[in-house]
C-alpha cells in the first residue's frame, strides 16, 4: 500500500474541476439553490423586522435592554440571594434563573435517584415489584406533565391550615402553607464541616487512586474503606467540634396564624418539585432499564467465568458499558427536566419564565423578555449540549 | 455453521420415559415461589408491597366509588363539602356530572354539542385508520385531506344548514385535538424537508436548518407560546390579525416540526448507504430518488419513534393552557372557578387525566406493538 | 472445510491415569420448567484427557458444559471438578472457577476493555497480579495465539476468528487446568475456523485437560481421545473417535452423522 513518494506518478495531484457557467454543471446549481433559498430567508426576517420597527413606533415602545437597571416593584417569595421589590428588573430576573437553576438541580438529583431504583424494580425478579414499576411508568408517561403539577398543586392547597397542620413527625409540619422542616441553626462551623466534608471527598478519590496503583504494582488489594471513613465522617466530626460543636436547631413552632423558624419549602416549591421528578423519574427508569438490558448476558457469564466476583463484574464490566448507552438520552432528559421546570408559571413559582413574564407584561419590552427566556435556556442547552458531545467522543467504542 | 438439527422421529429409537423435575418446579404453586418468593428478602418485598397495596386500594376505592356522591341538584354541593372534611372521605364527582360537558366542549352552544362530539369521534377514527397497516398508501392523504375539512365544517358551519360558530366559542377536547392533529399533519411535511435539509451537500442549507433544529429544541415549548402570543401581532403588518389559536397552532406546528426532523434525520442515517448508492447508480435525480427509494424506507423505520414523539406532543398541547387557549386542560381548570365547585380540581383532574390517559396509552401499546413487529420482519 | 486436519495423524494422548479424575458428573439431572434437559448424565474426565461432545441442537451438550463452571445449576446428582464438589459454597466456586476456562460461541470479549485489558482483568483482579506481570503473562499468550500485534486494539476492530483467539488467551491467562469450549467455531466464517482450530490443537499437544462441544468432526479425529454423542439430554454413545464414527451402534447416531456429513 505505501508507495515510494519518488515515483513521480504519485507527486501529481488531481486536476482542478473547471466551473462552467451553465444549469448542467452540478456545482452551478447548488450555488443558485443556496442563493435562493438563503435570499428567501433573509427577505422573510427582513420583512418581520420592518413590520415590528413600524408596530413598535406606532404603539411607542422604546426598544432596548434600558429598562433592566430600572425599579422592578414586583413582590418575589422566593429567593437565593437579597432582593427586595425596590430591586432592578435585572436583579429580579437573576433571582428568577437563580430560583430555575434550584428546582432543576434538586429535581435532577431526585429524579435520578427515583428513576433508578423504579428501573432497577421493573427488572426485578419479583413479579408484584416489577408490575408495580411498570404501571407507574405508564401511568405517570400517559400523562401531560402541565396536568400532574396543578394536580399536585391542588392537593398541597386543599391541606389544612397552619393551626390544623399535619404533622406527621415531630417538628415536621405540612400544611396550605408548605412543608416545614426542623433545619440547624447555621453556624460557621457548619460551614467549615461541610468544606471539610467536601475536602473528604477528594481526599478520598486521590486515596483511592493512589491504592489502585499500588495494587497495580505488586498485586495487592488494599481496602479503601476505613480511610474513606475516616476523611468522609471523622475529618468533618473534627472540624464541627474544633469550631464548636454546635449543636443547636431551629424548630419551626405555630405562631398565631402562621409558623416561626425551621425551614420552608414553599407549596409551589413543592407541587413543581414533586411533579418534575416523578414525572421525569419515569423516563429516567426506562432509560436505566434499557442500560442495563444493552449489556448482553455473555458479558456476566464471561466475566463470571473467569472468576470475577459480583462486585467487580459490576464495577469493571457491566456499568462501563451501561453508561455509555445511559448517560446520552439521561442527559436529554435532565435538559427536559429543566425546560419543563418553566411550566412553573402555571402554578405560580416564579422562575425566569414567569418574572420575564411579569417584567414583559409591566414593561411592554415584549420582544427582550422573551429574547431573555430563550438566551437563558440556549445558554444552558447549548452547555450541556458541548459537554455531551466531549463525553461521547471520549466513551465511544472503537469499531472498525 | 449452525447446531444441526436432528429429525427425532426415526424407528427404533426409544422415547426416553419423561420423568418430573424434583419438588415443585412447575405450577402456580412453583410460579409464586418462583416470582414472589423466591428468597427471604423477595418475601418480605412481596408481603410489603402486598400489605400497602391492599391499605391504598381499600382507601382508594372507599374514596372514589363507595363514599363518593353522584350527583347534587342546582349546584348544592354542601353534601360534597361535608363528605371532603368528614372522617370517610368520598369523591364528589357531581362536579363531573354538571360540568362534564364544558369540559369536553367548552363554551360551545349546548344544543349544537353534537358537532364537536362528531368531530372528536372522526379525530379519533382518522387516528385509527391511520395505524392500521393496509391503509399505509398515498390514499391516505386524501382521506387526511377530507376528514379535516369536514371537521372544519363541522365546527364553524354556516353551510349546510349548520349555524355559524365563532373560533372564540369553541374548546375542550376538540381543541386539544385540532392542535396535535392540524400540528402533526403540518409540521410532518416540514420536518421531512428539515431533515433532508439537515443531510443536504449545500453548507449554507445545512446551516440553515442546523440553527432551526438546535433553536427549537434548546428552548421551552412556553417560550414559544409566549412568542406566538406577544411577539407573532408585532411581526404582521398593521391591520392583519390572526386569531390566538392559529398563533399557537403556528408555534405548535414550528415546535414539533423541529422534533420530527431529529427523528426522520435518524431514519435517513440509518438506512444502508448502498440503498442511496443504488438509487444514483439507477440514473434518478435527486427527487425522484428521494421521494422513491429513500424516504418510504427511511419513514418506515422510524413509525415507532414518531408515534412516541407524537405522544410528547399531544400531551404539549396542554401547555396552551398558559396563554389562556380553551383546550381540555383549560376548561377543566376554568369549570372548578365558579364559587360552588371551588375544591374539586383533584376529581377534574382524575377525569381529564384519564382522557389524556386512553389516548396516550392507546399510542404507545401501538407504537410498541408496531416496533416489535418490524423487528421481527428485519430479522428474517 | 478442515481437511487439512483430517489428514493429520492424531496426536499423542496424554491422559494420566494415576491423577483423580478432572471432572466426575454422576447421574446428573437438569430441568427447564418441565423440560427435562439433562437425564441421568453421568461422565469421567481423566487429567490430560481431551473429549469431544457432539450432538444435534437441544440435546443439552451446551448445558452440561455450562453446569461444570456453574454457569447453569444442576438440580440432581453430583458434579466434583478438582476434587472439589459443586454446591451452593460460594468459596467452592471461586475455587473452581479458577481453575477452569471457558470459550464461548459469541466470544464474549469485553467491547469497552483493549485486547491486553481484556487478558489482564482476572489475572490482576482475582490471581492478584502486578499489572507488569499480568501484561507480560498476556502477551505470552496473545503471542501463543498469534496475535500480539493486535494487543492495543479493541475486540470491535478485530476478525471473528482473531476474537476467539483472544478469548482463548484471556481464558489461558488465569492457567486454569480444565478448558471448557462450548462451540468455539460454530460463529465463524468457514476461512477462519481453521486458525482457532489451529490454536486448540496446539492446547492439546500441551496435555490441557478439555471438554470441547463441537461439529468438528476432523478436529475429534485428529484430537479427541473420546467422542461423547448426547440427544436429548442424554449421553447416548461414547468412545474413541475411530470406532465411533466408523462402526457407530445406535441409529440416532448413524442418523446424525449422515446429516453431518450431508450439510458438508
Amino acid at each position: 500500500m505505501s508507495q515510494t513518494a519518488t515515483d513521480p506518478r504519485h507527486l501529481r495531484t488531481p486536476p482542478k474541476r473547471q466551473i462552467r457557467l451553465t444549469w448542467a454543471d452540478e456545482r452551478v446549481r447548488a450555488i443558485v439553490w443556496q442563493v435562493l433559498i438563503v435570499g428567501a430567508v433573509i427577505g422573510v426576517i427582513w420583512w418581520l423586522v420592518r413590520n415590528t420597527q413600524h408596530n413598535l413606533e406606532v404603539r411607542r415602545i422604546a426598544t432596548g435592554f434600558g429598562f433592566l437597571n430600572r425599579e422592578a416593584g414586583l413582590p418575589i417569595g422566593e429567593h437565593l440571594i437579597e432582593y427586595t421589590p425596590a430591586s432592578t428588573y435585572l436583579r429580579a430576573l437573576t433571582v428568577g434563573v437563580l430560583n430555575t437553576l434550584k428546582v432543576a438541580v434538586v429535581g435532577i438529583v431526585l429524579a435520578t435517584t427515583l428513576g433508578t431504583v423504579i428501573g432497577i424494580a421493573r427488572l426485578s425478579k419479583n413479579w408484584l415489584l416489577s408490575k408495580i414499576a411498570a404501571v407507574y411508568v405508564e401511568l405517570i408517561r400517559d400523562v401531560p406533565l402541565l396536568l400532574q403539577l396543578l394536580f399536585w398543586y391542588t392537593i398541597l392547597q386543599g391541606l389544612p391550615g397552619p393551626r390544623q397542620a399535619l404533622n406527621p413527625v415531630a417538628g415536621v409540619f405540612l400544611s396550605n402553607r408548605g412543608l416545614k422542616l426542623p433545619f440547624l441553626d447555621w453556624q460557621v462551623a457548619h460551614s467549615w464541616a461541610l468544606l471539610a466534608f467536601v475536602a473528604g471527598c477528594f481526599a478520598t478519590w486521590l486515596y483511592a487512586k493512589a491504592m489502585r496503583r499500588k495494587q497495580m504494582q505488586d498485586g495487592r488489594p488494599r481496602p479503601i474503606w476505613p480511610a474513606a471513613l475516616g476523611l468522609l465522617v471523622g475529618l468533618p466530626l473534627v472540624v464541627w467540634s474544633l469550631g464548636g460543636a454546635p449543636t443547636a436547631i431551629d424548630w419551626p413552632e405555630l405562631r398565631g396564624f402562621n409558623f416561626r423558624g425551621g425551614m420552608t419549602i414553599s407549596p409551589e416549591y413543592f407541587a413543581l418539585l414533586i411533579g418534575l421528578t416523578t414525572y421525569t423519574a419515569g423516563f429516567i427508569a426506562e432509560i436505566v432499564r434499557a442500560g442495563i438490558l444493552a449489556v448482553p448476558h455473555g458479558q456476566w457469564e464471561a466475566a463470571q467465568a473467569l472468576g470475577l466476583r459480583s462486585s467487580t463484574v459490576l464495577r469493571q464490566i457491566v456499568l462501563p458499558q451501561a453508561l455509555r448507552v445511559i448517560v446520552p438520552p439521561m442527559t436529554s432528559q435532565y435538559l427536559n427536566l429543566t425546560k419543563n421546570s418553566s411550566l412553573a408559571v402555571a402554578i405560580g413559582y416564579q422562575d425566569i419564565v414567569s418574572i420575564a413574564n411579569t417584567t414583559l407584561n409591566q414593561t411592554g419590552q415584549a420582544i427582550e423578555g422573551i429574547a431573555i427566556i430563550m438566551a437563558v435556556y440556549l445558554t444552558i442547552s447549548l452547555s450541556i449540549s458541548f459537554f455531551m458531545n466531549w463525553y461521547n467522543s471520549r466513551i465511544a467504542l472503537v469499531e472498525r | 455453521m449452525s447446531d444441526i438439527p436432528l429429525n427425532t422421529s426415526v424407528a427404533g429409537v426409544p422415547e426416553a420415559a419423561p420423568r418430573q423435575p424434583p419438588a415443585l418446579t412447575t405450577g402456580p404453586i412453583a410460579w409464586f415461589r418462583a416470582n414472589l418468593f423466591s428468597s427471604w428478602l423477595n418475601t418480605a418485598v412481596t408481603l410489603v408491597l402486598a400489605y400497602f397495596i391492599v391499605r391504598y386500594a381499600i382507601s382508594f376505592v372507599d374514596w372514589a366509588f363507595i363514599n363518593a356522591i353522584w350527583s347534587v341538584d342546582n349546584n348544592q354541593t354542601q353534601a360534597c363539602r361535608a363528605l371532603k372534611n368528614s372522617a370517610t372521605p368520598g369523591a364528589c364527582w357531581a362536579v363531573i356530572t354538571e360540568k362534564h360537558r364544558f369540559i369536553l366542549f367548552g363554551t360551545y352552544p349546548y344544543e349544537e354539542h353534537w358537532r364537536p362530539a362528531l368531530v372528536c369521534l372522526l379525530f379519533t377514527a382518522l387516528y385509527v385508520v391511520s395505524a392500521m397497516r393496509r391503509f399505509w398508501r398515498w390514499e391516505l392523504a386524501v382521506v387526511w385531506a377530507v376528514t379535516l375539512t369536514a371537521i372544519g365544517i363541522l365546527m364553524w358551519g354556516g353551510v349546510f344548514g349548520l349555524s355559524y360558530v365563532p373560533q372564540e366559542r369553541w374548546g375542550g377536547l376538540p381543541i386539544t385535538l385540532i392542535l396535535a392533529t392540524f400540528g402533526l399533519a403540518f409540521a410532518f411535511p416540514l420536518a421531512i424537508l428539515v431533515a433532508l435539509g439537515r443531510r443536504s451537500s449545500m453548507p449554507a442549507i445545512r446551516v440553515l436548518c442546523i440553527a432551526y433544529v438546535e433553536l427549537i429544541r434548546g428552548v421551552p415549548l412556553i417560550s414559544l407560546l409566549f412568542m406566538a402570543s406577544v411577539m407573532f401581532p408585532l411581526f404582521l403588518p398593521e391591520g392583519l390579525n390572526i386569531d390566538k389559536l392559529l398563533r399557537a397552532q403556528v408555534a405548535v406546528i414550528l415546535f414539533a416540526g423541529a422534533y420530527l426532523a431529529e427523528v426522520v434525520r435518524g431514519g435517513l442515517q440509518a438506512l444502508p448507504k448502498g440503498q442511496y448508492e443504488a438509487a444514483e447508480a439507477l440514473g434518478l435525480s435527486y427527487w425522484q430518488k428521494t421521494g422513491f427509494i429513500i424516504l418510504p424506507q427511511a419513514l418506515r423505520l422510524v413509525i415507532p419513534p414518531l408515534v412516541n414523539t407524537f405522544i410528547g406532543f399531544f400531551k404539549d398541547t396542554s401547555l396552551v393552557l398558559i396563554i389562556g387557549i380553551f383546550d381540555l386542560l383549560t376548561a377543566g381548570k376554568t369549570a372548578i372557578v365558579e364559587p360552588a365547585w371551588q375544591g374539586f380540581g383533584v376529581e377534574v383532574y382524575i377525569a381529564i387525566s384519564v382522557i389524556y390517559f386512553i389516548y396516550c396509552f392507546a399510542m404507545s401499546r401501538y407504537s410498541q406493538n408496531l416496533e416489535a413487529e418490524l423487528n421481527r420482519h428485519r430479522n428474517r | 472445510m478442515s481437511a487439512a486436519l483430517d489428514t493429520e495423524l492424531h496426536i499423542a494422548s496424554s491422559i494420566r491415569t494415576d491423577a483423580p479424575p478432572a471432572i466426575l458428573l454422576d447421574k446428573v439431572n437438569k430441568w427447564y420448567g418441565s423440560m427435562h434437559v439433562l437425564r441421568d448424565i453421568s461422565l469421567e474426565v481423566a487429567t490430560g484427557e481431551r473429549v469431544v461432545v457432539c450432538g444435534p441442537s437441544g440435546s443439552g451438550k451446551s448445558t452440561m458444559i455450562r453446569c461444570i463452571n456453574r454457569l447453569e445449576q444442576h438440580q440432581e446428582g453430583r458434579i466434583v471438578v478438582d476434587g472439589t464438589e459443586l454446591t451452593d459454597d460460594v468459596r467452592a466456586l471461586d475455587a473452581i472457577r479458577r481453575e477452569v476456562g471457558m470459550v464461548f460461541q459469541s466470544f464474549n470479549l469485553f467491547p469497552h476493555l483493549t485486547i491486553l485489558e481484556n487478558c489482564t482483568l482476572a489475572p490482576i483482579w482475582v490471581r492478584r497480579m502486578p499489572k507488569k506481570d499480568a501484561e507480560e503473562l498476556a502477551m505470552h499468550y496473545l503471542t501463543r495465539v498469534k496475535i500480539p500485534d493486535q494487543a492495543r486494539k479493541y475486540p470491535g476492530q478485530l476478525s471473528g476468528g482473531q476474537q476467539q483467539r483472544v478469548a482463548i488467551a484471556r481464558a489461558l491467562c488465569m492457567k486454569p487446568k480444565i478448558m471448557l469450549f462450548d462451540e468455539p467455531t460454530s460463529a465463524l466464517d468457514p476461512e477462519m475456523i481453521k486458525e482457532v482450530l489451529d490454536t486448540m490443537v496446539g492446547l492439546a499437544e500441551d496435555g490441557m485437560t478439555m471438554i470441547c462441544v463441537t461439529h468438528e468432526m476432523g478436529f475429534a479425529r485428529q484430537v479427541a481421545d473420546r467422542v461423547v454423542f448426547m440427544d436429548r439430554g442424554e449421553v447416548v454413545e461414547q468412545g474413541a473417535p475411530e470406532q465411533l464414527f466408523s462402526n457407530p451402534s445406535t441409529d440416532r447416531l448413524k442418523m446424525f452423522l449422515s446429516q453431518i456429513l450431508r450439510g458438508h
